[in-house]
């Protein structure tokens, strides 16, 4: 059985230790990391507002790029050495939500972390990628928490009975 | 900025000829600005659109000239303000900047994304300011998002931030953007006045931009902090402290020789010949590495594009714009202005927005100088739908294969730019009322 673990920045470590600990000892892990092209394409964006400075070399959007494409193998290599077990890694590029989604093709489980609000929980302690990924993914999911898990005491009054009349 | 509707009466072109010709020569200045054939700078359609009309006679020589006169000093401050921020970064400023952001939101500790954000808005706010909008998004852009690799922060809040602020905490001093050092030309202000008119709606628009922030991203903001991904590098870049107090030195020059009535560009001018003096003699750089951040070619595109605004503008398109131009320093009026920029500046850009509007707001008084301004800088930020800075984006993110995400970047516009006017408007009207135009 494969096992696919999505890590992102923040969130990981939580993902990693679910991995080492629960994922069966002959399990292919595979550590996947999605780098969405937002932050250089805000870059770009940026400099081509700036109108009449055409001078190619000096558009931060590329650099962006590559700085994101070194902290992402930085990532996914610490990853590896937190989990301590053999493992493959993976990068995707493109919208995070739907390669995550794609990657988890044919896999037996997919480990990912609640990022949503997590100050009140509820329908929004989860984010809109990891949300999307639940909803669609096309394996068993396992979502875990960030950081301690709460207890049974942060759920909300029950509410109040139906009046009958 | 004097008379507008001349070009008719001088010349013998009838005044519907001149303005075709001249409207056609600004969409072709601005065309070649976005297509940049066989990568061409920008100057080399613009200059010959700008001698066409004057040739045509869609503006007389006199008129050209007068133009050419009033953005010389312009596009000097904005040549000494370049390559002073060319220099702050060879001599470390944006590394030492990348370092202390890293060391405020180190991993592990509680809420380091959210001091991040707040560093970083910090930061890209007085950069912008100081070093003009070019330098955040060139210089800082990059180190910001280092630096939050660095901390094991999702980058997107901090890299949006730049791009946001670069626009929006671009109020504060005729030098923190091309359009403020045309108006402020224009405007009669002196420096300090200008700076104390613009200091409570820069902080608005900032901190208007910093809590919606602080909303929209907040689930990447949420995220525990991580543990340092690679091995944390050394946080040790040395503070270029003469840097520092050669900044301090020029901004104190911009008071003072202000309050003297001598143009603030000489202080600009100073303050990059310390620096570049200082970088040449130990070889840190080169004279032509210097002439190269003085970019040329974009300083002869502005005098160009002013030549060619000047023809449409005196040709009719004064005329019409009138009608529609608010008069008056009330509130109502001052925010009716700048909600017309922002849209001006969505629809072209703002760089030729603030050359057609300025000459029509002038007349108003500093107030409805100023509101253009605050509807040209924030604006940019609404949306890129349209505009041809979202051509100019395409282009580019096909040419690397990247994928624009031009829904978010809308929504983010949408909710920061309305806000961001109109907070900032309300402070510089109650600047206005209090302390007087």
């Amino acid at each position: 059985m494969t096992v696919i673990i999505w890590v992102v920045e923040g969130t990981w470590p939580a993902c990693i230790d679910a991995g080492r600990d629960l994922a069966p000892a002959d399990a292919r892990i595979v550590l996947l990391h999605v780098t969405g092209g937002s932050a250089p394409a805000a870059a770009h964006g940026a400099y081509a507002g700036l109108l009449g400075r055409g001078r190619p070399d000096r558009d931060p959007g590329p650099l962006v790029a590559e700085l994101g494409a070194a902290s992402a193998r930085d990532l996914l290599e610490a990853a590896a050495s937190r989990l301590g077990r053999p493992c493959t890694t993976q990068e995707r590029h493109g919208r995070v939500e739907r390669e995550v989604v794609a990657a988890a093709e044919g896999a037996g489980l997919l480990i990912v972390a609640r990022d949503g609000d997590d100050a009140r929980l509820g329908p929004k302690s989860l984010g809109p990628a990891s949300r999307f990924v639940v909803d669609h993914a096309p394996c068993p999911v396992l979502l875990v928490w960030p950081r301690e898990t709460p207890s049974t005491g942060s759920m909300p009054p029950p509410p109040p009975r139906p009046h009958h009349r | 900025m004097g008379r507008v509707r001349q070009a008719g009466e001088e010349v013998g072109l009838s005044t519907g000829v001149a303005e075709t010709v001249s409207v056609l020569m600004l969409l072709t200045a601005l065309a070649a600005a976005v297509i940049r054939p066989w990568g061409w700078p920008e100057a080399v359609i613009a200059v010959p659109a700008a001698a066409l009309v004057v040739v045509t006679g869609a503006i007389s020589p006199v008129r050209a000239l007068d133009m050419m006169k009033r953005l010389g000093p312009v596009i000097g401050f904005l040549a000494a303000v370049l390559i002073l921020a060319q220099l702050c970064q060879e001599e470390g400023l944006f590394r030492a900047l990348g370092d202390w952001l890293a060391r405020l939101a180190k991993p592990g500790r509680a809420r380091s994304s959210i001091r991040l954000l707040a560093g970083v808005f910090a930061v890209a706010s007085v950069v912008t300011a100081v070093l003009s909008l070019d330098a955040t998004v060139v210089l800082l852009t990059p180190v910001v998002f280092a630096a939050a690799a660095r901390s094991g922060a999702r980058p997107k809040p901090y890299v949006y931030g730049c791009t946001h602020l670069a626009n929006s905490a671009s109020l504060l001093l005729p030098v923190s953007n091309l359009t403020n050092l045309i108006a402020f030309a224009a405007s009669g202000l002196s420096f300090t006045r200008f700076a104390a008119l613009m200091a409570v709606p820069w902080l608005a628009a900032v901190g208007v931009e910093y809590l919606v922030f602080r909303q929209f991203f907040r689930t990447d903001l949420n995220a525990p902090p991580a543990p340092a991904p690679a091995a944390p590098a050394a946080l040790g870049a040395r503070v270029p402290v003469l840097v520092v107090v050669v900044l301090a030195a020029t901004l104190a020059g911009f008071a003072a020789t202000s309050l003297a009535g001598i143009n603030p560009a000489w202080a600009a001018a100073a303050g990059a010949l310390a620096l570049a003096a200082r970088a040449l003699l130990r070889r840190g750089t080169t004279p032509r590495e210097i002439w190269r951040a003085a970019d040329v070619p974009f300083l002869l595109f502005v005098l160009a594009l002013g030549v060619v605004v000047a023809a449409v503008t005196g040709n009719g398109l004064a005329g019409v714009l009138q009608r529609v131009m608010p008069s008056g320093s009330t509130w109502l009026a001052l925010l009716a202005t700048a909600a017309l920029a922002a849209a001006a500046a969505n629809m072209i850009n703002n760089l030729p927005a603030v050359l057609v509007l300025l000459p029509l707001a002038a007349p108003a008084g500093a107030g409805a100088v100023l509101a253009v301004l605050i509807g040209v800088n924030i604006g940019p930020n609404l949306t890129y739908a349209g505009s041809l800075a979202t051509l100019l984006w395409r282009r580019v993110l096909r040419e690397h294969d990247a994928e624009p995400d031009i829904g978010e970047f809308t929504r983010l516009g949408l909710l920061t730019v309305p806000a961001a006017l109109l907070v900032a408007v309300t402070a510089l009207w109650a600047g206005l009322t209090v302390i007087g135009g």
